[in-house]
């Protein structure tokens, strides 16, 4: 069984939908003993920093996704349940779950691209990724594919050595992250069509060791 | 870079397909679900769902109209008409809508805005607005003013204003209709989507006028627009998403290519 976390951060039902259509056995879950018996965790979410690590730490889920990751269970981090795995947010200015070090940041408030103009924030839309690593869960999606991303916020991992793939506006962000049976992106599968399933069928029958070799 | 979004938009009455022409004599043209599923895959990159219908009956038929697009398709869409109550909005999100959209309602309860954005994020809440050319006065210093009922009635309300001030309230982006454009085919209104969308920081959807590829081309690239909203031209096969992704691309302008 595959547990998708409930932490009040919205919109579980896009993913579990998603992992039904390949096929999946997964529930949406918070309660800490039945995600401990998962045998691979998915943490998606869209909200706040501060929101969202206030309900992990209240429904005693911090501990659980901590020893998930520490057992080599595969655990998929999506959209802000990336963000969250980090040691730290600027939203809100937030001490987070730690499962990946570095910190997340914001886009600059006048962002723009290299010739000048001026770029939104949230970044919201369809980009693509330039994968740095070669990855069970990320294997056979073409480089021209592309993926829905919406966020006003971007990863800055400790170590470029589990960067797995870079996204282009304005300045190449950190877009997918691996390290050991950990993998999280900053984009949405569940919305990307086909590219997207395709990372997620992956996910599914990953063992959880790293691939990890760098292109 | 971040590519252009193609978004179909399918107008919805009693759970079945319609378009309207300048919001009159709309005629059935299908069933929802089957062309939602037709465009994801096509490679619209997002669809919006707009339900013309506002009777509580239609409401439940609507919803599960949702239902069953969020299971067929992997993109995002979004549900507008009729949403009053952020409760309204709760049962649109949980029924599988990435974001609603508010329009009328947001006009006269600004408050929705703010409220939507608080409860689901603001990248769940679309401002609908539907505005229509006017001359410049004191009230109105754009030249453009905000219209409700399908543009029947006029609020006395600046476009520019507003669109600032729902991003202030907590929009998550704008979906911008031209009533003058709109059902014209003649291309979209570029200088309000070029005003409205180098004033505020969310991404600004064009809609209303589009007819043929060159009017996407000029919106994406003069007008501004983060994306533009397509109906008629698609609708009825005179043009495919991806006969107009190919067009935009040999311009260059970025799209989505592979789906």
């Amino acid at each position: 069984m595959i547990a998708i976390i409930d932490y009040d951060a919205g919109n579980l039902t896009s993913v579990e939908r998603a992992l039904r259509s390949l096929g999946a056995d997964c529930a949406i879950s918070r309660d800490p003993e039945s995600i401990a018996q998962a045998s691979r965790v998915i943490l998606p979410g869209v909200g706040r920093a501060g929101a969202g690590m206030a309900s992990l730490r209240r429904l005693g889920l911090d501990r659980v996704l901590a020893d998930t990751v520490a057992q080599g269970k595969p655990f998929l981090g999506i959209c802000f349940g990336t963000q969250i795995i980090f040691d730290y947010s600027e939203e809100d200015l937030t001490d987070c779950l730690g499962l990946m070090p570095g910190k997340v940041v914001r886009f600059p408030v006048d962002h723009r691209d290299q010739a000048g103009e001026p770029l939104k924030v949230p970044h919201m839309g369809w980009n693509g990724v330039d994968w740095k690593k070669s990855h069970p869960v990320f294997a056979g999606i073409p480089e021209e594919a592309e993926f829905y991303f919406v966020h006003s916020y971007y990863l800055q991992p400790a170590s470029d050595e589990w960067v797995a793939g870079t996204t282009e506006y304005g300045f190449p962000f950190t877009s997918a992250v691996a390290r050991g049976s950990l993998v999280a992106v900053q984009f949405h599968p569940e919305k990307s069509g086909r590219p997207g399933l395709k990372l997620l069928e992956n996910f599914l029958a990953w063992d959880g060791k790293e691939g990890g070799d760098a292109l | 870079m971040l590519s252009k979004r193609i978004i179909p938009c399918l107008d919805v009455r009693d759970g079945k397909l319609t378009k309207g022409i300048k919001f009159k004599g709309n005629v059935d043209i299908g069933d929802p679900v089957d062309m939602a599923e037709f465009y994801y895959r096509e490679g619209a990159d997002e669809l919006v769902f707009y339900d013309i219908t506002a009777s509580h009956e239609a409401r439940d038929i609507m919803l599960d109209v949702v239902r069953r697009v969020a299971e067929r398709i992997f993109i995002p869409f979004s549900v507008g008409g009729g949403l009053r109550t952020v409760e309204d909005m709760r049962a649109v999100l949980l029924a599988g809508a990435e974001k609603v959209s508010v329009n009328s309602s947001a006009v006269t309860n600004p408050q929705i805005i703010a409220e939507g954005s608080r409860q689901f994020g603001a990248q769940c809440v679309v401002l609908g607005m539907d505005v229509l050319k006017v001359p410049k006065s004191e009230q109105i210093p754009s030249g453009y003013e905000m219209v409700i009922h399908g543009g029947r009635k006029h609020m006395g309300i600046d476009a520019l204003w507003w669109a600032q001030e729902a991003e202030r309230l907590g929009a998550g982006e704008i979906c911008l209709n031209s009533i003058d454009a709109d059902g014209t085919q003649q291309g979209y209104e570029m200088e309000l989507t070029a005003m409205i969308s180098s004033h505020v920081s969310i991404p600004v959807i064009a809609s209303g006028g589009a007819g043929e590829p060159q009017h996407l081309a000029d919106v994406l690239t003069g007008g501004k627009a983060d994306a533009a909203l397509i109906a008629s031209m698609t609708h009825y096969g005179h043009f495919s998403v991806a006969e107009i992704k190919d067009y935009l691309s040999e311009r260059g302008i970025r799209v989505r290519k592979y789906w």
